[in-house]
């Protein structure tokens, strides 16, 4: 009998197993002592460059567009924005699901891979959980500031109030209201906790005495004693846990918010997965977004290495093929239910209809560009992977915009059509809270351990021990 | 926390070299040393279970704390909607289980979350900015990239006997700990 040769890839590279793991792209290349590893990853503790500032400045910049729009729409009211009925949802509530989605990968990469012990995660995590943070702060305010008297927005929380009234539980807002409040709650709990020895660390590390205060006190007195790390790491497996089925439940909800209503284009059983999928792929796009320039700014390559290129784009390129998907069967599900309405949606409208160039563009970026990570050399290639991490972030938003405007502005009855036009207002509230996003995340930079530490340090030292391998690494 | 108490203070070892301290360690225990700690930059599995520390409560106060986060919110919305003023919006029940599932999972996994967080810094006693062996010259490094150990001064085993035993194990330098207050 003969045996098949495997098919060899082109050039000489070997035959590529289930698990591969060659020297070259290592998850972690450091040569120095550990001390020279944190005086690397406190660095920019010390002070930062001319760029941070140049960037810090146009954030800012970013951020008081952001407050003058929030002003603009609270001292108005929100005809300031392009919305009227039938399109009575439109930028707001696209902002509030671009934001939350690009959330969820912070949450995929620090939750889900601590349990499925990937250990590529442990140097771009912190960042990841600091945008999940950072985008939910930004995403909340969208459906507060839409609520038309934001003061009011406590009266969505069960309190025993004197008017004797209670939110609507079987309502979807409720549930949103639950949902993020937990998420972002949960969030804010596990980076904090996981934070917590790193800033032991920078307090130890710096020399001013101010500086050395008030990092003592955020540190808690953390000093690292083996019953503090055991105890850590059980507290952080029980966060990941926990944090694990938020992944998957806060776009669930969110979707519900328009899946139980009863419009075309919004009424389908597949929202919430579609949703779920959408947001981790956005999220990934923004982590390859804010890590790149980082790892080229602080000199990371030996942390952040090509296998993290490599892994971050293979997700992004699965994430695009599972969205995909989701494309096609919403259009062939309503193909086949032959109602009027549902096809005009879905086959006409969408595609050719007054949106028309917004949805190709989606389709552009969403399915298409991200085909170019079948290649290796793209996935590890920083151009590219910011170019196509720029272009799904149009995309997903573009998304968004085409499933909540295409759906509303041609109502049941013709009479009611509207087409949707923004104003500046809105546009002023989607800029502005990408530079107040950009603005807290360069303060995070600056003021926090933005890479965790002792997370890299154990790493290290278990590859030593493995003698480099990053298969049969003890879990965490 | 095992150092939480000192009344007499303690003696303190510092080693550069994981190997070095995690094989210090071994010898304290193999001389029947109990009260000992130790103070690291990362983790250490390996130094667990020469320290045989007992399992973690933490996992049994998560699930009570989920569980009484999720029996709380079903509650709300079963006294709010159901009770104290029933809305009928198109027939619909009053009591839906199925529309306060989302909510109540929604609890569970935030009051289990806070438990899991507050119950960490409250079996570690933290926040405590304080603690003798922060009163060591160099006592940073131990967050950095040093090993310590440090051996209670009441330990049965030890009393003034502990220095020279430490000095034995050839670490970088022995120290004396001043007592908790």
């Amino acid at each position: 009998m003969t045996t098949v040769p495997l098919r060899r890839a082109r050039g000489d590279n070997p035959v590529p197993t289930a698990f591969p793991a060659p020297p070259d792209a290592s998850v972690l290349r450091f040569d120095g002592s550990d001390r020279a590893l944190t005086d690397q990853l406190l660095a920019p503790l010390r002070g930062t460059g001319v760029v941070w500032w140049v960037l810090f400045a146009v954030s800012a910049a970013g951020t008081a567009v952001f407050a003058f729009s929030c002003w603009w729409t609270v001292a108005k009211g929100i005809g300031a924005w392009g919305n009227n009925i039938p399109v009575a949802w439109a930028f707001a509530i696209t902002n509030f699901v671009w934001w939350i989605g690009i959330g969820h990968a912070g949450t995929f990469i620090s939750a889900f891979l601590l349990l499925l012990n990937q250990h590529w995660r442990a140097s771009i995590n912190r960042v990841a959980e600091a945008m999940t943070i950072f985008a939910l702060m930004n995403a909340g305010l969208f459906p507060i500031l839409h609520l038309g008297r934001p003061w009011f927005f406590y009266w969505l929380i069960p309190y025993p109030a004197t008017m004797g009234v209670w939110p609507n539980f079987k309502s979807a807002l409720p549930w949103d209201i639950a949902a993020v409040t937990t998420y972002l709650t949960v969030s804010l709990l596990f980076w904090y906790a996981g934070l917590v020895p790193d800033l032991a660390t920078a307090r130890d590390w710096l020399d001013s005495r101010l500086a050395r205060r008030i990092y003592g006190i955020f540190a808690l007195g953390w000093r690292g004693t083996s019953t503090a790390w055991r105890q850590h790491r059980v507290a952080m497996v029980l966060l990941a846990a926990l944090a694990t089925p938020l992944v998957v439940s806060v776009h669930s909800v969110v979707s519900l918010d328009f899946a139980i209503a009863q419009l075309p284009g919004w009424h389908s059983t597949i929202f919430p997965p579609y949703f779920v999928v959408g947001a981790i792929y956005s999220g990934f796009a923004m982590v390859l977004l804010l890590i790149l320039p980082l790892r080229h700014a602080y000199r990371l390559e030996q942390v952040i290495t090509e296998r993290h290129l490599d892994a971050m784009a293979k997700l992004t390129l699965t994430m695009a093929l599972m969205l995909t998907y989701a494309y096609v069967v919403e259009s062939f599900v309503a193909w086949y239910t032959h109602d009027i309405p549902e096809r005009f949606t879905y086959l006409f409208e969408r595609p050719f209809g007054t949106y028309a160039v917004l949805f190709w563009i989606m389709i552009t970026c969403n399915v298409v560009v991200p085909q170019v990570f079948w290649w290796k050399r793209n996935r590890t290639s920083v151009g590219v992977l910011l170019a196509a991490s720029g272009a799904i972030l149009v995309g997903m938003w573009l998304e968004r915009f085409i499933i909540i405007v295409t759906s509303l502005h041609r109502d049941f009855l013709p009479a009611s059509w509207h087409i949707y036009r923004p104003t500046w207002v809105d546009f002023g509230l989607l800029f502005g809270s990408v530079g107040f996003f950009g603005f807290l995340f360069l303060l995070f930079v600056r003021f926090v351990p933005f890479i965790a530490i002792s997370e890299v340090k154990r790493l290290r030292h278990d590859l030593g021990e493995n003698g480099g391998r990053e298969i049969g690494l003890p879990h965490a | 926390m095992r150092d939480s108490r000192w009344p007499e203070g303690a003696y303190a070892a510092e080693f550069a070299d994981e190997r070095h301290f995690v094989g210090a360690l071994a010898m304290l225990r193999d001389q029947g040393y109990t009260r000992l700690e130790t103070y690291t930059p990362y983790p250490v599995p390996r130094i667990e279970s020469a320290l045989r520390d007992p399992p973690s409560v933490l996992p049994g106060l998560v699930f009570l704390g989920g569980l009484c986060g999720g029996l709380f919110s079903y509650w709300v919305q079963w006294y709010t909607n159901a009770v104290s003023y029933p809305l009928n919006i198109g027939g619909r029940p009053a009591h839906a289980v199925p529309a306060f599932f989302i909510p109540t999972f929604e609890g569970t996994v935030l009051s289990a979350a806070v438990v899991a967080f507050v119950g960490l810094f409250a079996l570690l006693r933290l926040p405590k900015p304080w603690h003798p062996m922060f009163e060591i010259d160099g006592f940073e490094r131990a967050s950095i990239d040093h090993f310590w150990i440090a051996v209670d001064a009441t330990d049965p085993r030890g009393g003034t006997l502990s220095q020279q035993t430490l000095e034995s194990l050839d670490p970088l330098r022995v120290v004396r700990v001043p007592a908790t207050s």
